[in-house]
């Protein structure tokens, strides 16, 4: 990236480095999202409907992991996929798959937990009627989870902009490859170790733009369904 | 949610994490390599030239030599590429690695504040200049994360004849990590440090900091290149990587990193065919 | 367990239902049987919402039993209750409807037919795609009666249906329960709007601190009641 220029005009410019970066920055928390939500919100719902021993355990722990240290997570990450380490004949480390896997692990608590919150307090309003109408387990959570959704789509906010955020686990994992695997939290890492502190500036504000950008669009999405469907 | 739905989510996912992987299984090696050389730009120069003679793409992971030394040791990089003389030649000794050659050397410069309070300024003697920051206390910035900067650094102290595990002051701060923090680090504090001159040209966060001694001959900086032992891990791309090997240290190579200069200013010497280097 | 061809009669045998020290129901002995609506009359706290909810099949006695066609345990397919406050699924009140064919396991292809009867059947046809949760108090309780009515039920427990609405919403509301009856479903309902239990009533039951009081046809309960408690009640006093 030339480093003469600042952010702005990378991005006025269509700058090609760029958007690589950008797109690279979307498709990995976003993939994350995606993939923690398919792990996270059955499993909230699971802990929110289901009594055994332990819960109260479980539910602490898990609200706990919410705030797990990415670079923990990035450290454990690299240990499993490192060629040396339990995973690595699949030879992901520093790659995108790499980066995708370690931020699944940092949002998939969030979604959890503030899942299993959400489906609870549903659960309370609806547990007469759908036991009225005879539905089983199967029937009930997947009524919960639709009728929840746009409670959830800020779950899934809350976990994509950890996502979009973080730099401590990707940049371990994802090694900060230019082309391959640098997005734009380990750019701005970069460029600030390079002492362009304008240019790590620049970035970061196209970053937070970004994660604006995501947020209107959720929200939006979330109004008109809500405006249909109550 | 429908059947229709539910699958076409599952595809998604599953093509999202195996596309990345097809990607990374294109015709590619990880170099593990250092912050100054990634930092100064000499890969943004040289490795466009490799890529175009023999389609090969290089990743390179810009650590700490002590870190990309240790990444190439668990088999997670084809190529290393350091500048620790006495640590690579371990690394081959304990077989992780198939042969050292060396590539080029550049140097260290010790950076301090425009009123140099340590009185170095114009010096060429690198160990005086240790022993009167030292004596007055001056702070200094060190790299304290094993790097082979970290380590040149270290043995400098030792040749100056200061145990610095057991003198350092207040004024010796340990930052543990790489040269652009470092030299941040310094230039918020106005304080000594030393830094690659790769790094320092291209570093732009300078604020008061200028060369307070350059030139000694103790502060060549050897780089050396390596092929990980794919005795050791198979999954090593012993030709691809062979084949970067040979091209830095190929007269073409070491043209191309001759002719990398930020302001007129040549970073990198090469010499692999120096081979004592 | 096989559903039975019916489930009436619903048979309370010496049901008690309690909550840690409170007795909420106190040996109930009672035949609900098909014909003209039941009704629950007595002051709020007397157990009539509890009576409906083991009637329901939502709670089981703490002693007693209950049997429904002469069997225990039936699940409730052929069961349906519409509660005080009914929760509208965060959908629209056609989807509300569809939701509880599917419950009841009808076939797909039938959904769209069905829907549209029972909207029209509560007079709510004009706002199927209306968000449920937007719909004013007495259109929710006409949603929340087609729905239960999805169900296809033999018995229909109500729950104080009209207790927040205004007389025309009212007037609607007891309107489709007279109709419901017409069609051989057993309505037992709760209220205590004498009034109402008047105007729908086949026979009463009354209930006073968890237990019954008096059961009667509605017109001699009406005209000739014969405990304290029910005089008192019927008299517009206050009932402690």
């Amino acid at each position: 990236m030339p480093n003469d220029v600042t952010a702005l005009q990378l991005v006025l410019g269509g700058d090609p480095a760029l958007f690589a970066i950008v797109w690279l920055s979307l498709y990995v928390s976003l993939s994350a999202v995606a993939l923690a939500a398919l792990i996270g919100i059955p499993l909230g719902a699971w802990i929110a409907l289901t009594k055994f021993p332990g819960r109260q355990g479980v539910i602490v722990l898990l609200n706990a992991l919410m705030g797990l240290p990415p670079v923990v997570v990035g450290l454990a990450v690299y240990l499993a996929l490192s060629r040396s380490g339990p995973l690595g004949a699949f030879g992901l480390l520093f790659t995108a798959p790499a980066m995708i896997i370690a931020q699944t692990v940092l949002v998939t608590p969030i979604i959890a937990a503030l899942t299993r919150q959400t489906i609870e307090d549903l659960w309370i309003e609806y547990r007469d009627e759908l036991t009225a109408m005879n539905l089983g387990p199967l029937g009930r959570v997947t009524a919960l989870i639709w009728d929840a959704r746009f409670s959830l789509v800020t779950a899934l906010l809350a976990g994509f902009g950890r996502a979009a955020a973080e730099v401590g686990a990707i940049i371990i994992v994802g090694g900060n490859i230019e082309g391959f695997t640098r997005t734009m939290t380990t750019a701005i890492a970069l460029e600030t170790s390079k002492g362009d502190l304008p240019l790590a500036v620049g970035l970061g504000l196209v970053l937070i733009a970004i994660v604006i950008a995501v947020n209107a669009l959720a929200w939006t999405a979330r109004r008109a369904g809500e405006r249909l469907a109550g | 949610m429908n059947m229709l739905t539910r699958r076409l989510l599952i595809a998604v996912t599953a093509s999202f994490v195996f596309a990345g992987h097809a990607v990374a299984q294109d015709k590619s090696i990880v170099v593990a390599s250092t912050t100054s050389t990634q930092d100064s730009g000499l890969f943004g120069h040289i490795l466009p030239m490799f890529k175009a003679k023999t389609g090969i793409d290089v990743k390179v992971v810009a650590q700490g030599t002590g870190q990309a030394l240790d990444t190439a040791r668990r088999g997670d990089a084809d190529v290393v590429f350091v500048h620790a003389k006495p640590a690579e030649e371990k690394f081959v000794t304990e077989g992780f690695g198939v042969k050292r050659y060396p590539v080029m050397y550049n140097d260290f410069v010790l950076v301090g504040p425009k009123s140099d309070p340590a009185g170095i300024k114009g010096s060429k003697d690198i160990v005086a200049a240790l022993g009167a920051i030292k004596a007055k206390g001056a702070d200094f910035i060190s790299r304290g994360d094993k790097s082979g900067t970290h380590q040149a650094e270290l043995n400098l102290w030792k040749v100056a004849g200061v145990d610095i595990a057991k003198d350092k002051g207040p004024w010796y701060k340990e930052i543990g990590q790489g040269m652009g923090a470092a030299l941040n680090t310094a230039s918020a504090s106005n304080a000594y440090v030393l830094a690659d001159r790769g790094t320092w040209l291209s570093f732009k966060n300078r604020g008061d900091l200028v060369i307070a001694l350059e030139g000694d001959k103790r502060l060549f900086n050897q780089y050396g290149v390596m092929l990980v032992n794919p005795e050791k891990h198979p999954s090593v791309k012993k030709d691809l990587g062979q084949q970067l090997i040979d091209w830095l240290v190929s007269s073409e190579g070491q043209k191309a990193i001759a002719d990398y200069k930020i302001n007129g200013e040549q970073l990198f010497y090469p010499n692999a065919s120096d081979s004592g280097a | 367990m096989r559903a039975p061809s019916s489930e009436l009669p619903i048979v309370f045998d010496g049901v008690t239902v309690t909550a840690g020290p409170v007795t909420i129901l106190d040996r109930i002995a009672l035949t609900l049987a098909p014909g003209a609506p039941t009704v629950l009359i007595g002051p709020n706290g007397s157990g009539k919402s509890t009576l409906l909810r083991v009637a329901m099949g939502l709670l089981a006695p703490s002693r007693g039993r209950i049997t429904w066609g002469g069997l225990e345990n039936v699940p409730p397919l052929k069961r349906a209750i519409v509660f005080q406050r009914p929760a509208m699924l965060r959908r629209s009140a056609a989807a509300n409807i569809r939701f509880a064919l599917r419950a009841a396991g009808m076939p797909r292809a039938e959904h769209a037919r069905r829907t549209g009867e029972l909207l029209e059947h509560v007079g709510l046809g004009h706002l199927a795609d209306r968000a449920a949760r937007k719909l004013s108090g007495g259109e929710q309780q006409r949603l929340a009666l087609a729905r239960a009515l999805a169900r296809d039920p033999a018995v229909l427990f109500l729950d104080e249906p009209t207790a927040s609405l205004d007389p025309t919403a009212t007037k609607a509301v007891e309107d489709i329960i007279r109709t419901v009856s017409e069609r051989n479903i057993k309505v037992v309902m709760a209220t205590h709007d004498l009034g109402e239990a008047r105007r729908l009533a086949g026979d009463v039951v009354m209930l006073h601190r968890g237990r019954i009081v008096e059961t009667a046809a509605a017109a001699s309960f009406f005209d000739r009641p014969q405990t304290a408690e029910a005089k008192t009640f019927l008299a517009g006093e206050l009932l402690v």
